[in-house]
């Protein structure tokens, strides 16, 4: 988690190795995040490929209970 | 250990999209025909029991619907109502097998979800089985409605509106509702559904049929509404409520309080005080931890109590922390954060569609699923356990007997007519096995039969 690292960040300010060391890792998190992110919003374009109108017009299911 | 047993019935969204000039249309009816090809054969009514001994059948308006078995813990009814999901995915693949043979090629969407694109409703019911004489319905239904009203902040599956109406509100289902009391499932629908068939001993039980809350697709969802209502029930029943939460108008309140994605608005009570959905689920919430300090707790009710707690601290702070949690929070933060990055008009077709695809229960589909795939989403249950609730009936409840008669039909060696209260096989055993206690998973009778063929 983001957050968690950068408490631990703050934890630590007058440690320069502490500072540098946590700082890192909590970029290549951010990195993860932005991967699955973007992974994520590629999959929901291909969804989106077909004719969205199309397909939303003739979504009609007779009511249930 | 207190027991009670819980069932899920879930009626399915279902539409063929023929590919490209290549393919005839379908009627819904005639695809709904073909999911069941699998497991009904001949002339058969598309309504049968499965090994698991969950029962799959059309329902009205041509849904197609599946009900779990009996659980009598919300852990296991969690997966039993993932493994219908899967089922339900499997059988789709066949029929889309079977009616390229036919001629027709398609593809099949099914959605767990409320509502069509005009405003059609169907329906997640959920069903408690209580003990008659422990209480009386007029009180039941009185100290339930303002617990209905509120859970949505933490049940609802989120709806997508047009911009100029408030972009988004919190139940799939709110909107449909119109009465506090009703009998009605396809009308005048109400906060409390007055349909009491409990499919066993009508003096000793009553069932508890909920017609009010969202099909969920977030395992930590369907846990939180069937978990919490479970405690509030057994607390009713114990008579434990003493707080007066009666609102002055319940089916104002269940419309407002969907509308409000901050959840923020004050609802008036009868007494005159003015409470949040949060501040009145928080008192549900007292309440309980003070009813469980003097009750018999189990290590499903203290989960229950503890993410109960967790979302009630983010909810009071910033709903928007939940987006792995709740599905009416995953669903807005995934809408908003494609729309922002596509630039995407509100109103759009797109974000309609994007509003359906959250609830696609294809694993390789669905949003939702996309997102916990990423391990984006909280969950309640690993695969294995819904792998195995595909197959195998609880334990503990007549869900387990019926489960093994299924399977001895489906090996050929009985024929018998099955149905929740009752087995009765054919020729040449001729016998009725009638089951007055849902609780109860064997008869000994039956079971003597069962080894012996």
């Amino acid at each position: 988690m983001p957050s968690e690292k950068q408490q631990e960040y703050r934890e630590h300010p007058a440690n320069e190795t502490a500072e540098i060391q946590p700082n890192s890792e909590f970029n290549e998190d951010v990195n993860e995040l932005t991967e699955d992110l973007d992974a994520l919003l590629d999959e929901i374009d291909e969804i989106l490929e077909e004719d969205s109108e199309e397909f939303v017009e003739n979504y009609i299911q007779r009511g249930g209970q | 250990m207190h027991r009670r047993i819980y069932g899920l019935e879930t009626e399915y969204g279902i539409i063929c999209t023929p590919e490209k000039n290549r393919s005839k249309k379908l009627t819904v009816q005639n695809v709904v025909m073909y999911l069941f090809r699998e497991i009904i054969s001949g002339r058969m009514y598309p309504d049968v029991f499965l090994e698991n001994g969950a029962r799959f059948y059309q329902d009205i308006g041509c849904h197609p619907e599946y009900a779990t078995p009996e659980c009598d813990d919300v852990i296991e009814l969690v997966a039993h109502d993932k493994a219908g999901e899967r089922i339900v995915t499997r059988l789709a693949t066949t029929a889309e097998r079977r009616m390229r043979a036919d001629g027709f090629r398609g593809k099949i969407t099914i959605f767990k979800n409320n509502l069509d694109t005009v405003g059609n409703t169907y329906g997640c019911h959920e069903n408690y089985l209580m003990e008659r004489e422990k209480v009386s319905f007029r009180q039941l239904a009185s100290q339930l409605i303002p617990f209905f009203v509120t859970r949505q902040i933490y049940s609802g599956a989120g709806k997508v509106k047009r911009s100029d109406q408030g972009f988004y509100e919190i139940s799939q289902r709110a909107q449909h509702i119109r009465e506090e009391i009703s009998i009605a499932t396809t009308t005048a629908r109400g906060i409390i559904n007055t349909r009491d068939e409990p499919h066993a001993d009508r003096e000793k039980y009553r069932r508890l049929h909920v017609i009010v809350g969202d099909s969920n697709m977030s395992e930590f969802s369907t846990f939180l509404k069937v978990g919490t209502t479970g405690i509030i029930l057994r607390m009713i029943e114990d008579h434990f409520i003493n707080e007066r939460f009666a609102l002055r108008n319940s089916v104002q309140a269940i419309h407002e309080i969907s509308e409000d994605i901050a959840c923020k608005r004050l609802i008036e009570l009868e007494n005159g005080k003015r409470l949040s959905a949060v501040e009145l689920q928080w008192q549900y919430f007292e309440c309980a931890k003070r009813y469980l300090e003097q009750a018999e707790s189990d290590p499903t009710t203290d989960e229950v109590m503890a993410r109960w707690e967790y979302v009630m601290t983010c909810l009071e702070d910033d709903p928007m922390q939940l987006e792995r949690e709740l599905d009416w929070v995953i669903k807005r933060k995934w809408i908003e954060t494609y729309v922002n990055h596509r630039s995407l008009s509100w109103d759009s077709a797109e974000v309609k569609r994007l509003d359906l695809e959250y609830h696609n229960i294809r694993q390789d589909e669905g949003i939702f699923y996309k997102a916990e795939k990423r391990g984006l989403t909280e969950r309640i249950l690993d695969d294995a356990q819904i792998r195995h609730a595909m197959h195998a009936p609880p334990q503990r409840t007549r869900a387990k007997f019926r489960g093994r008669f299924i399977k001895l039909v489906n090996n050929g060696k009985v024929l018998c007519g099955v149905n929740w209260s009752y087995i009765q096989l054919y020729e040449p055993y001729q016998k009725l096995y009638l089951s007055t206690d849902p609780l109860e998973p064997e008869f000994e009778e039956a079971s003597r039969m069962i080894y012996s063929i």
